[in-house]
């Protein structure tokens, strides 16, 4: 068991640190793949394992990308005059600026997600069920709504981002740090879910009313859940705005029919609820999406489509839930043997 | 001697159909009290008022001398007032020992308390309470698999870990194994007696009642009908008419 851990963690860490240098040219894929993790994992947290399906976690990302390049450029330029040349007029940034303005900006994203979460929290938290679901849809929608009608940050045209600094374009700098962030997203839910939290969290999924009439703080519990969830997608949105070069509020910044989708999927391809269903999920979603795109072309909404209707359809737990079920011993779940309740009390301490 | 549950004067409708009207009632610290009263007698209507589930239309209810009939249901949970359900309500997806921990009281939980994990003696004090009601053998099964029976069970020992004050329960012995009603009756009074918990029970089963109760209101029509000791509850005259359908 010990052995097999060390494998899989192992096996993990290695390919996230050596994969780009073995496959130069997939690179931003491998990249693209980490932010997916991410994408499940933070998902996961609210859909899987407090029963809210939100639609609209893709707002924190798109929050995140915004705030992190406004503060990337307004460290050393007036954002308006900036966004207002934005295209015709490529900036170049010394390499203390540029690194200054990222890292700071994404703390910037991170905080502002976070905030944003607490603030949506309260208002959304009141909907239940398929309301909360579109609520939440509702705010992601609007918020890309929004961003295209203000011109400051470049309304519907978007804003270029200032290029990386240097020979290289960036792509092995990004890789890692969204790497960096995958993992410490992994360890601090790993971290999270040992903790009471999750049993709290898993109660909200199982009876809210339940878990009230018992005292426990549900809104706190509800908000710091969302919170976490933004904290991470806030930081994502960061580093994908720089990796794209190019963010604009539809299609990058807030793509609520694509990103905005895929979280869910991946979560329920993999097995919600659980730590490594989303990791599953993402990993298969993604190589599929990818080998649909390259070989299916023209298809690949069909086949994807198809992906989802059986994995809704025919296999509902997904990937690890199915394993659950299958080999529960495996995962410390134990299933009964005898019948009835004991009469007697089994230890003397009850007698 | 104080009086942990005050009543005062309680009415609640939904739209025209009156549910309770003016009803008063005291629980006594530390005794069993009992309420009985015909299906639809508004019975569960009023624990559902006394724990904060909806707003009161009328009157005062008063835990401990303070006013609790504008307080929120997780709120009066905090003070140490818990319910139990007719339709019993456990974390289905949840094993035994899971439910027990999430169950603890959360009175003074802090902020950080959310992320901390459980010390060796609250698992122990789980498994002791499971074992008290007769689960210990089932604390590592998903409780959603449960019987009727257990899950009731198990939610007796969720109350108990959440050291309340005072309990109330709805029917406690609905679907419950006839020979395990006895067990049942033995540990309720444990909780009275043992741990100290103030009991307000709900209950049809009359055996139960007379067994378990130091003292028994009876609803009919939403109106409190009668009260006393069970021996005179049960020669109660307009008590009888009541279960009888009589006017």
């Amino acid at each position: 068991m010990i052995m097999n851990k060390f494998v899989l963690y192992g096996g993990f860490l290695a390919f996230g640190l050596f994969g780009p240098l073995l496959f130069p040219a997939y690179t931003s894929q491998i990249s693209i793949l980490w932010l997916m993790v991410v994408f499940a994992l933070t998902w996961d947290i609210m859909g899987g394992q407090m029963g809210y399906n939100s639609l609209g976690n893709i707002f924190f990302f798109g929050i995140g990308m915004y705030a992190c390049s406004l503060v990337q450029i307004g460290l050393y330029f007036d954002v308006a005059q900036y966004t207002a040349h934005s295209g015709s007029v490529k900036v170049d940034f010394t390499s203390e600026q540029y690194f200054t303005g990222f890292f700071l900006g994404l703390i910037v994203a991170a905080v502002v997600a976070t905030l944003l979460a607490v603030v949506f929290g309260w208002i959304v938290f009141g909907l239940r069920g398929p309301y909360f679901a579109i609520g939440t849809l509702g705010v992601a929608i609007a918020a890309g709504e929004l961003i295209g009608t203000w011109d400051y940050v470049g309304g519907g045209g978007g804003i270029s981002l200032p290029g990386y600094p240097g020979d290289t374009d960036g792509t092995l700098f990004y890789y890692y740090i969204m790497f960096g962030l995958s993992v410490a997203t992994f360890l601090f839910l790993k971290w999270l879910y040992a903790s009471r939290f999750s049993l709290a969290i898993n109660a909200i999924r199982d009876d809210e009313e339940k878990a009230e009439g018992m005292g426990i703080q549900t809104k706190r519990y509800k908000t710091v859940a969302w919170s976490i969830s933004a904290f991470f997608l806030g930081i994502s949105g960061g580093i994908f705005g720089n990796m794209t070069g190019f963010i604009e509020p539809l299609e990058v910044a807030f793509p609520t029919v694509t990103f905005g989708i895929f979280m869910v999927l991946m979560a329920l391809l993999g097995g919600k609820g659980t730590l490594w269903g989303p990791i599953v999920g993402a990993i298969l979603f993604h190589v599929i999406k990818e080998l649909t795109w390259t070989y299916l072309l023209g298809w690949q909404w069909i086949a994807l489509g198809a992906l989802i209707v059986i994995n809704v359809v025919f296999f509902q737990q997904g990937i690890v839930g199915w394993m659950q079920d299958k080999w529960p011993e495996k995962f410390g779940i134990e299933v009964d043997t005898q019948l009835g309740a004991d009469d007697e009390p089994a230890t003397e301490a009850a007698k | 001697m104080n009086d942990m549950i005050e009543v005062s004067g309680v009415s609640k409708s939904y739209g025209g159909v009156v549910a309770n009207h003016d009803v008063s009632m005291k629980v006594p610290e530390g005794k069993i009290t009992g309420l009985i009263g015909p299906n639809g007698s508004g019975k569960t209507t009023l624990f559902n008022s006394i724990v904060g589930y909806h707003p009161i239309d009328n009157g005062s209810i008063k835990f401990e001398g303070q006013e609790i009939s504008d307080m929120r249901v997780q709120e009066i949970a905090r003070l140490g007032m818990l319910r139990t359900f007719q339709q019993t309500r456990i974390y289905s997806k949840m094993n035994c020992v899971q439910n027990m921990l999430i169950s603890v009281p959360h009175r003074n939980a802090s902020f950080s308390d959310m992320f901390k994990k459980y010390p060796a003696e609250v698992t122990e004090k789980a498994e002791h309470l499971l074992d008290f009601v007769g689960l210990f053998s089932k604390r590592k099964l998903i409780s959603g698999n449960l019987s009727f029976g257990q899950q009731k069970l198990l939610e007796f020992a969720m109350a108990l870990m959440n050291e309340p004050k005072v309990l109330l329960l709805d029917e406690p012995t609905a679907g419950i194994n006839p020979t395990l009603i006895n067990g049942l009756i033995d540990r309720l009074k444990r909780a009275n007696t043992e741990f100290g918990i103030t009991l307000f029970v709900i209950e049809h089963n009359m055996r139960v009642v007379m067994n378990l109760a130091d003292n028994v209101y009876c609803l009919a029509h939403g109106e409190m009908l009668a009260h006393g000791t069970p021996e005179e509850i049960q020669s109660d005259q307009n008590v009888i008419d009541a279960y009888l359908g009589a006017h």
